[in-house]
C-alpha cells in the first residue's frame, strides 16, 4: 500500500508551481497594455496585433517550418534505417563505429556541433541558408529518432515478420505491411521529437545559417538580448498554446488507441 | 543488396556530417589564425598529392592549445562551467527527487497525467523557459515586486546577471531530465520491501535511506549525467541571465567564433571541451548499459 504523505503533496505542489508559474506568469503578462513589461496597465491584445504585423518574425516563422518540417522527415527515414541496421543487422565491420556516431550527438555539446558543421560547409564551399540549417538539423536529431525508434524494435516479436516472409511476402512487403505498422507509433514520436527539436534549436542553426536565412528561435534570441519585450511575451503565449494542445491531443489519441487495442483484444479472446 | 544499401546511407550520412567536420575541427585547432578567408593555415591542398600532404603535416603545431594554457580566461572558463554543472546538478537533484518520489506515490489514475505535467515543458521552446525568468528576476521584476510587497525586503535584489541566476534557470529547465529517470526507478520499486523494513524496526526515515534511495540509484545516476553533460556545454542561460559575471565555456567559445572570428582558438576550445566531456559520457554509457543487461534478466 501506498502511502501518500503532505510531504508528497507538498513538494508536488511546490514542484509544479516552479515548473509553471514562469510560464503562466509570460502569458498574462502578454495581455498586458504597457509596453513596460513588468508593471500591469489593463488587458489589451494590441501586442499579437503588432506581432502577426511584424514581417521578420513571420518571414523566420516560416523558414523554421520549413526546416523543421523538412530536417524532421528525412531524419526520420534516416533514424528509422539506423534503428534497424543497430538492432537487426548483427554484425557488420565498423559497427562499433556506427553506434557511437549514433549516441555521441545525443550529448554532445550544441557549440561543438554548430562549429564543426559550420566549419564543414565552409570547407566545401557550400553556401550557408535553408539547405545547410536542414542537413545540421536531420543530422543530429536523426540520432534522436533512431534511439526511439530502436526502443520499439527490441521489443518486437520477430516471428510476425518471418511468418509474413514464410507466406511469401518479400522482404519489403513484410516490412511495409508487418513491421511498420507495428512500429509506427514510435516512427511517429520520432518525428515529434525531431521536429520539436528543430523548432527549438538556436545555437546550431545560428553557426550554419549564414546571413540569408534567419530562424524563430534566432530572431527571438537577438530581440530578447535587449531585455523583456511584450511582443516576445505575445509569441511565446502563442507557441506555449500550440505546443499544449498538441501534447493534450496525442494523448487522447494514443489513450483512445490504447483502449481500441485492449478491446480487439478481448474481443478476439472472446471469439477464440 | 538491401541490406547493404540500409548500413550504408545513414553510415555514410553521420560520416560526412558528424566524423568529417569533427576532423576538420581538429585539424583547425592544429592551425596558425590568418586574416583572410578562411581565416587560418594551412589548408590541406589534395592537388598537390603527398608533397601538399607532408607540408600541411609540417604547419601543423600545438601553438593555439599553448596559448589557452597562457591565457587565464580559459582555464578559468573551464573551471568555472565544471563547477556550475556540479553545483546545479546537485541542486536539480535536490528540486527533483522529491517531485519524483511525490509522482511515484501518488494514485495510479493520477501519475499518467502528473507525467505529462512534467514533460511538457520540454516540448515547450527551451529559448522562452530560460526568457521567461528574466522579468521574474530583473530589479524591477516580479520576484522583488512581490517581495517588496509583502515587505519582506525593503531594497530590490539582485539576482539577473549573476551566477544565482543561471543556477535557477538550469534547475528550472533541465528539472525534466532529473524526473523522469528517477521517477522510473522509483516507480518501480516493491513497497513491500518498505513494509519488511519497518517490520524490522526501521524508522521511516532510515528506511528511505536503506531502501529507496539504493534501489533509485540507477535513475539518481542517470538524471545526474544528463543534467551535467549538457550544462557543462551550455551557452544558452549564461549568456541571457548570467551577465558579464559568469564566465562559462560554451559562451567562450561562442564569442571567440563569432566576435573575435579567432576559428583557431575556437577549434581548440572544443577539443579540449570534448577531452572533459569524454569521461563522463563514457561512465554514462556504462551506467545505461548496466542497467540494460539487469533489466534484460
Amino acid at each position: 500500500m501506498r502511502r501518500f504523505s503532505w510531504f508528497n503533496a507538498t513538494s508536488l505542489t511546490l514542484g509544479f508551481a516552479f515548473l509553471y508559474l514562469p510560464m503562466l506568469i509570460l502569458v498574462i503578462y502578454s495581455f498586458n497594455e504597457s509596453r513596460l513589461v513588468t508593471v500591469w496597465a489593463g488587458f489589451s491584445t494590441k501586442w499579437y496585433g503588432e506581432l502577426l504585423g511584424n514581417e521578420l518574425f513571420l518571414d523566420a516563422a516560416w523558414v523554421t517550418l520549413k526546416v523543421a518540417v523538412i530536417s524532421s522527415t528525412i531524419a526520420t527515414v534516416l533514424g528509422t534505417m539506423a534503428a534497424y541496421v543497430l538492432v537487426r543487422s548483427g554484425r557488420f565491420s565498423g559497427r562499433t563505429l556506427f553506434s557511437g556516431m549514433i549516441y555521441a550527438p545525443l550529448v554532445m555539446p550544441e557549440v561543438i556541433t554548430g562549429l564543426s558543421l559550420l566549419l564543414l560547409f565552409i570547407g566545401i564551399g557550400l553556401d550557408r541558408g535553408v539547405l545547410t540549417i536542414v542537413l545540421a538539423h536531420t543530422t543530429f536529431s536523426m540520432c534522436f529518432v533512431s534511439v526511439v525508434v530502436s526502443s520499439r524494435l527490441i521489443s518486437f516479436d520477430r516471428s510476425l515478420e518471418e511468418a509474413a516472409l514464410d507466406l511469401g511476402c518479400t522482404p519489403w512487403e513484410a516490412f511495409r505491411l508487418v513491421t511498420l505498422p507495428i512500429i509506427a507509433p514510435a516512427v511517429i514520436s520520432g518525428w515529434l521529437l525531431a521536429f520539436t527539436l528543430s523548432l527549438d534549436d538556436l545555437v546550431i542553426a545560428s553557426f550554419t545559417a549564414g546571413p540569408s536565412a534567419t530562424t524563430l528561435p534566432m530572431r527571438i534570441w537577438s530581440s530578447v538580448r535587449l531585455g523583456v519585450s511584450p511582443e516576445i511575451n505575445a509569441l511565446s503565449t502563442l507557441l506555449i498554446g500550440i505546443v499544449t494542445l498538441g501534447v493534450i491531443s496525442a494523448s487522447l489519441v494514443s489513450k483512445r488507441n490504447l483502449m481500441r487495442q485492449q478491446q480487439d483484444e478481448q474481443t478476439a479472446a472472446r471469439t477464440a | 543488396m538491401a541490406r547493404r544499401f540500409l548500413i550504408l546511407v545513414p553510415y555514410l550520412w553521420l560520416l560526412a556530417l558528424f566524423l568529417v567536420p569533427f576532423l576538420i575541427v581538429l585539424k583547425i585547432s592544429l592551425s596558425d589564425p590568418e586574416i583572410s578567408i578562411p581565416p587560418y593555415t594551412p589548408t590541406l591542398d589534395w592537388r598537390e598529392g603527398w608533397a601538399g600532404f607532408t607540408d600541411f603535416l609540417s604547419q601543423l603545431d600545438f601553438e593555439n592549445f599553448i596559448f589557452l594554457t597562457e591565457d587565464d580566461l580559459y582555464w578559468k572558463a573551464y573551471l568555472s562551467s565544471l563547477q556550475i554543472a556540479g553545483i546545479s546538478t546537485v541542486l536539480t537533484l535536490l528540486v527533483g527527487f522529491p517531485i519524483a518520489y511525490g509522482m511515484a506515490r501518488a494514485a495510479p489514475d493520477w501519475r499518467p497525467t502528473l507525467l505529462m505535467l512534467v514533460i511538457l515543458p520540454f516540448w515547450t521552446s527551451f529559448l522562452i523557459r530560460v526568457y521567461s525568468w528574466i522579468g521574474i528576476l530583473a530589479n524591477e521584476g516580479y520576484l522583488n515586486q512581490f517581495l517588496l510587497g509583502i515587505g519582506v525586503i525593503s531594497d530590490p535584489l539582485t539576482i539577473l546577471n549573476t551566477q544565482t541566476a543561471v543556477y535557477i534557470g538550469i534547475v528550472y529547465t533541465y528539472l525534466p531530465f532529473m524526473v523522469l529517470p528517477i521517477y522510473s526507478a522509483l516507480e518501480k520499486m516493491d513497497d513491500s520491501l518498505l513494509e519488511a523494513g519497518e517490520d524490522l524496526g526501521c524508522s521511516r526515515l532510515s528506511a528511505f535511506w536503506l531502501i529507496t534511495v539504493p534501489l533509485s540509484k540507477a535513475g539518481i545516476i542517470a538524471g545526474c549525467f544528463l543534467v551535467f553533460i549538457p550544462t557543462l556545454g551550455e551557452f544558452v542561460i549564461p549568456s541571457l541571465l548570467g551577465g558579464s559575471e559568469t564566465l562559462m565555456i560554451g559562451k567562450v567559445l561562442w564569442e571567440e567564433f563569432f566576435n573575435n572570428r579567432d576559428w583557431p582558438v575556437a577549434s581548440a576550445v572544443a577539443v579540449i571541451l570534448l577531452l572533459i566531456l569524454i569521461i563522463p559520457i563514457i561512465l554514462f554509457q556504462r551506467n545505461e548499459q548496466k542497467q540494460r543487461e539487469a533489466e534484460g534478466q
